[in-house]
């Protein structure tokens, strides 16, 4: 059974990580990613899991090794954070298109300039089109169960994808939060060893990261497309499994109070909880408000946006990533775009938040959902609170 | 069955495009690319061997009597073997049409 425990979250993810068994973890520490990488290295050091912990020399390596070594059948976890994910960058889409199942542990943080180490969204925004898997943790807990459910989505022979698992930097990674941690024999009967469709190997040839010519690169990039659609199958149906074992439920989007909401807040990651908080307040206030918190960014829950949102009047989304000069925060845009064929659609609006560590507190979602039920912004999309 | 150049739809592409049959890329004849071929005036030639060691595409050989030819299958017309002979025994000379 498992053990209800008070770790650090950035600690836990790397507990989870251990618990799955990782055959190599390749991790450049960055802020708020540090004590992920710190602690990988001394469970390898530990003897805890038979295990290499490869000391690269940036993040492009670290991906890079990554990538090698679960081409030869390895199962590998990396972890990063703001600019050390946009280093990893030109690797990404390489990682997705050799559809290997490397996991990610992401401490989401702002990214430069101004240099900023505190927490928004604006780093994993760029990686939006790169062929991976993405979770979004809203606290402690979820980044334990995604972790341990990334490795078995990513690997399942249907799915072949990277896969990363989203944490707030600070919000969640510094924070010690109680967490039911799974025993060994649990995650070992939940997730089965891995067998790789093909590794490197001398005695079985095959090439991998091959050139492709105008002829096949348009098919190879469907094919890749088909996979990461194709997966949400598993990845619900990995969900399931998870929810029959643990008793915790996970969904693409998860509703709260919605059933006869007029007003809804969309948000993806920790500051759910508060917005949690508010919505609570409104209904007291009556105030018919609901929110939505979106778990799977990609491939992006289309189905699911749409049963939600039905009834619901007006829809305030908040974003921790500008477009600049774009049509809104990119989670706006997602779900602004997702809706434009649906005929009852709610007015949308959009409040770019919490950028660079900025706190959002209670009352602030309040007032957004308060302004937000008039159906219009001034502006397209508003940086909320910010100062001039 | 002989097997097909390109996989012909994308669900014939190879998860991760991976190409489970070794040399395979040696199919692919690069030499279409060239606009001019290297031509040897052996009279000229010392053997060195520098158009061997020099070559990118690894497609100059050592021929009878240790004189050297290109691969035209792979030999891309870069010009480099030309430009590192210093005797000046190789042309780059442009290819018809």
């Amino acid at each position: 059974m498992g053990k209800r425990v008070g770790m650090e979250v950035a600690i836990a993810s790397a507990e989870a990580a251990a618990l799955c068994k990782f055959d190599v973890a390749a991790v450049y520490p960055i802020t708020p990613q540090s004590h992920v990488a710190e602690h990988l290295s001394d469970i390898v050091a530990d003897g805890r899991v038979d295990a290499s912990f490869i000391t690269v020399e940036s993040e492009h390596s670290a991906l890079s090794a990554a990538i090698g070594a679960s081409a030869t059948g390895a199962r590998v976890v990396t972890a990063t954070s703001s600019q050390g994910l946009l280093y990893m960058s030109e690797v990404m889409p390489i990682a997705s298109a050799m559809r290997l199942p490397i996991v990610m542990l992401i401490a989401n943080r702002a990214i430069s300039g101004p240099i900023n180490i505190w927490n928004d969204h604006s780093d994993i925004m760029p990686m939006r089109d790169t062929g991976w898997i993405s979770f979004f943790a809203e606290n402690g807990q979820e980044v334990v169960d995604m972790t341990i459910q990334a490795f078995k989505v990513g690997e399942d022979r249907r799915v072949m994808l990277p896969v990363n698992v989203n944490m707030d930097g600070f919000q969640l990674t510094h924070m010690v939060e109680p967490i039911i941690m799974p025993d060994q024999e649990e995650v070992d009967r939940f997730l089965p060893e891995y067998l790789p469709y093909a590794t490197l190997h001398p005695d079985r040839v095959v090439s991998m990261g091959t050139l492709g010519m105008p002829e096949i690169y348009a098919e190879a990039q469907k094919s890749k497309d088909a996979a990461i659609v194709n997966s949400k199958k598993i990845i619900l149906a990995v969900w399931k499994e998870w929810e029959k074992q643990f008793g915790r439920k996970y969904e693409p989007i998860q509703s709260y109070r919605t059933e006869d909401a007029d007003v809804a807040l969309v948000t993806m990651g920790s500051i759910g909880e508060t917005a949690e908080i508010a919505i609570d307040e409104l209904r007291k206030q009556g105030v018919k408000a609901g929110l939505l918190k979106i778990k799977l960014w990609r491939p992006f829950p289309f189905d699911e946006l749409r049963a939600a949102v039905k009834g619901i009047r007006v829809l305030a989304v908040t974003d921790r990533a500008v477009s600049f000069g774009g049509p809104g925060g990119p989670v706006f845009s997602e779900i602004r775009s997702a809706l434009y064929d649906v005929p009852k659609r709610p007015k949308i609006v959009n409040y770019i938040i919490g950028l660079g560590g900025r706190d959002v507190h209670v009352e602030d979602f309040i007032d957004m959902v308060r302004r937000a039920a008039k159906g219009k912004l001034p502006e397209p999309y508003e940086f909320y609170g910010v100062r001039g | 069955m002989t097997e097909k150049k390109w996989p012909e739809t994308w669900q014939e592409v190879n998860p991760g495009c991976m190409v489970f049959r070794p040399g395979s890329a040696s199919e692919y004849h690069t030499g279409s690319w060239r606009a001019k071929r290297p031509i040897w005036e052996n009279e000229k030639c010392i053997k060195c061997g520098v158009c061997n060691i020099y070559c990118p595409e690894g497609c100059v050989t050592e021929v009878a009597d240790g004189f050297f030819e290109a691969n035209l299958d792979y030999c891309k017309g870069c010009g480099i073997c030309a430009h590192e002979c210093w005797p000046a025994a190789i042309k780059m000379v442009n290819e018809e049409g």
